[in-house]
């Protein structure tokens, strides 16, 4: 087991909760804690609780008057035309009693992770309480309040002035952070996702590389709907290689949504549980390989939380603990307590079965298309290391 | 939308005094490839493209031989018949210009002055924009019966969620029986929306891509 890996968690994370139907459930959280806690594979000395970020350190984001808003809507202060003004009060993320504090303390949470990391008190550190990659500086959007990773990124940049490699590998294009840190060229961002042809939020086109000094530091990879595991893991490994090689980051900073599996109802690029095995190895090579060991990572999407989320977040603790070596059944202890709770069958092995879906047409010309889209993706970093040689 | 809501301004110009080479080297340093020639009060006397230059340019293959043709004025070869726009034109009507007549810019005109370029890269933004993808949304498609009403109906059933639409394309079918109705909506989960169009009988398409989800 690694000396020291941070997991950042609290019981109060199930307090960002819009209303009882709606897809975005931090129980995911609490239900991947207890899979690990049954494991074994975490235990006291790994917990680390949150503190909540201060009204400073949401401004380093986002606009002062949206975070008033945010408070006045949690304690039923904001009139509903003031507050769609901020994107709140809508179907994706209505307002709900004391939405300032739960999702002032997912930013905290992340913050925690990041100061457990660069203090040099831990190597890794882990918030699955954070990820809310669509905030806007002054509006809330898809599922997201205020935005915990551009928060944590531009906290690193002013109190450690390091320079950070973003990796996105949520379904859904990571468009807050990426437009937070668009013109800087000390923050790379990497986003690989569904194509926003049909998908929110539409962005995310390849061609969107950054702006002034920061053009160039901007990675879109957008795949098509079914692309499938072998596709999506080329498209993820040849990007993140020579993202890292070209930028030479000093910490890594994973935003870890797990939405892209088959069984997500929002998305549709079906991968299984061998993508979430190979995403944060990957990412924990590199942080060794660039930044020292320095590696942050927070959640993001997962919208099947019973079969999808506690499996693939659990891989990701293991992986960065160094115990990702399971395999075979999930623990018996586990699938008894929740079962009850879900809708559906809980999964009975930590791998998918090979035949969970069937055969997908069309997959050669899919798995081209998204060859072609890392090319241009890759264009530039890849003609400049040939003029380099 | 009209034209005078896209168009560019200021537009940078020459003047008919102006030698090839100077309108080479404003190309290359504004990083464009239309150059309208005014007169003192702005009135457009002609346009140079960088199609145009390139041809009154040396090859590359001869490159220091005939360099004193680069310090004739660009009135020796620009173009005097040129297609010209009116700032309330419609965007699509300008749109259908291009096409006509198969050219790469649109100079705006307004009592015989020029007051602004619209160029194909323009339009395609602007084209872009109207489709909305440039705000956080999720597209569907739904296939409707060629009858009339239908796009209200469907529009109906989306406010019905309180869902905003932030744009709306209505395209023919392959089979002329049908239409696609194109809706860009303004939720990451368009889930329950899918299922009420569903229930009202709808073929609703998300992702839409042919062989694989029909």
């Amino acid at each position: 087991m690694s000396r020291n890996c941070v997991f950042v968690y609290s019981e109060q994370f199930l307090q960002y909760k819009f209303h009882d139907d709606h897809p975005f459930n931090q129980l995911r959280v609490k239900l991947t804690y207890d899979l690990l806690r049954t494991l074994g594979a975490l235990d006291d000395r790994h917990i680390v609780t949150p503190r909540m970020a201060t009204d400073d350190e949401l401004a380093l984001i986002h606009d002062r008057s949206y975070i008033e808003a945010v408070k006045a809507a949690g304690r039923g202060g904001l009139s509903e035309a003031a507050a769609l003004n901020y994107g709140l009060g809508t179907e994706d993320t209505p307002v709900f009693p004391n939405m300032h504090e739960a999702s002032a303390l997912l930013v905290g949470s992340t913050l925690t992770a990041v100061d457990a990391v660069l203090s040099g008190a831990a190597e890794h550190a882990l918030n699955l309480g954070g990820g809310l990659h669509h905030g806007f500086r002054g509006k809330a959007s898809g599922f997201c309040v205020y935005n915990d990773s551009a928060v944590a990124i531009q906290y690193i940049r002013e109190k450690y002035g390091l320079r950070v490699l973003y990796v996105d590998t949520d379904a859904h294009h990571g468009d807050g952070v990426q437009w937070a840190f668009y013109d800087d060229p000390n923050v790379c961002t990497f986003s690989i996702h569904e194509t926003g042809r049909y998908l929110f939020p539409g962005t995310g086109n390849v061609n969107e590389r950054g702006h002034g000094a920061g053009y160039g530091y901007s990675f879109n990879i957008p795949l098509d709907a079914f692309t499938e595991d072998e596709s999506w893991l080329y498209a993820y490994t040849t990007a993140l290689r020579e993202i890292a090689d070209f930028f030479r980051p000093d910490v890594i900073v994973t935003q870890n949504g797990v939405d892209a599996h088959y069984y997500d109802p929002l998305t549709h690029l079906s991968v299984t549980m061998k993508t979430y095995r190979i995403i944060p190895k990957l990412a924990h090579q590199i942080a060794h390989e660039y930044c020292n060991g320095r590696w942050i990572a927070v959640g993001g999407g997962g919208y099947d939380i019973w079969r999808v989320v506690p499996r693939a977040w659990a891989l990701l603790w293991l992986e960065m603990t160094g115990q990702a070596d399971v395999s075979g059944p999930l623990p018996d202890d586990w699938r008894q307590r929740w079962q009850p709770l879900s809708p559906v069958t809980l999964p009975l092995e930590w791998d998918d079965p090979d035949n969970l879906y069937p055969p997908i047409p069309r997959k050669a010309e899919i798995s081209e298309k998204n060859a072609q889209t890392v090319e241009k993706a890759l264009y530039f970093i890849r003609s400049q290391r040939r003029a380099g040689t | 939308m009209l034209v005078e809501q896209v168009m560019k301004t200021p537009v940078v110009t020459l003047r008919a005094t102006n030698t090839i080479a100077e309108a080479l080297q404003l190309l290359r340093h504004h990083r464009i490839r239309h150059l309208p020639v005014v007169d003192d009060e702005g009135h457009l006397l002609g346009l140079v493209t960088d199609r145009d230059l390139r041809d009154a340019s040396p090859s590359i293959f001869h490159l220091h031989e005939h360099l004193d043709d680069l310090q004739k004025p660009v009135s020796t070869m620009m173009k005097t018949d040129v297609v010209v726009g009116h700032p309330l034109d419609f965007v699509e009507e300008a749109a259908a210009l291009f096409y006509e007549h198969r050219i790469g810019c649109l100079p705006i005109v307004n009592n015989g002055k020029l007051v602004g370029i619209i160029t194909q890269t323009d339009l395609l933004r602007t084209f872009i924009e109207l489709t909305g993808v440039h705000q956080p949304g999720s597209q569907i498609e739904v296939k409707v019966p060629n009858e009339a009403g239908m796009l209200g109906k469907a529009a109906t059933i989306i406010g019905g969620r309180h869902i905003n639409i932030a744009s709306v394309l209505l395209y023919p079918d392959r089979d002329p029986n049908y239409k696609i109705l194109v809706f860009r909506v303004q939720t990451m989960n368009p889930i329950p929306l899918i299922r009420d169009l569903q229930n009202a009988g709808y073929r609703v398409l998300w992702p839409n891509l042919p062989g694989v989800t029909s």
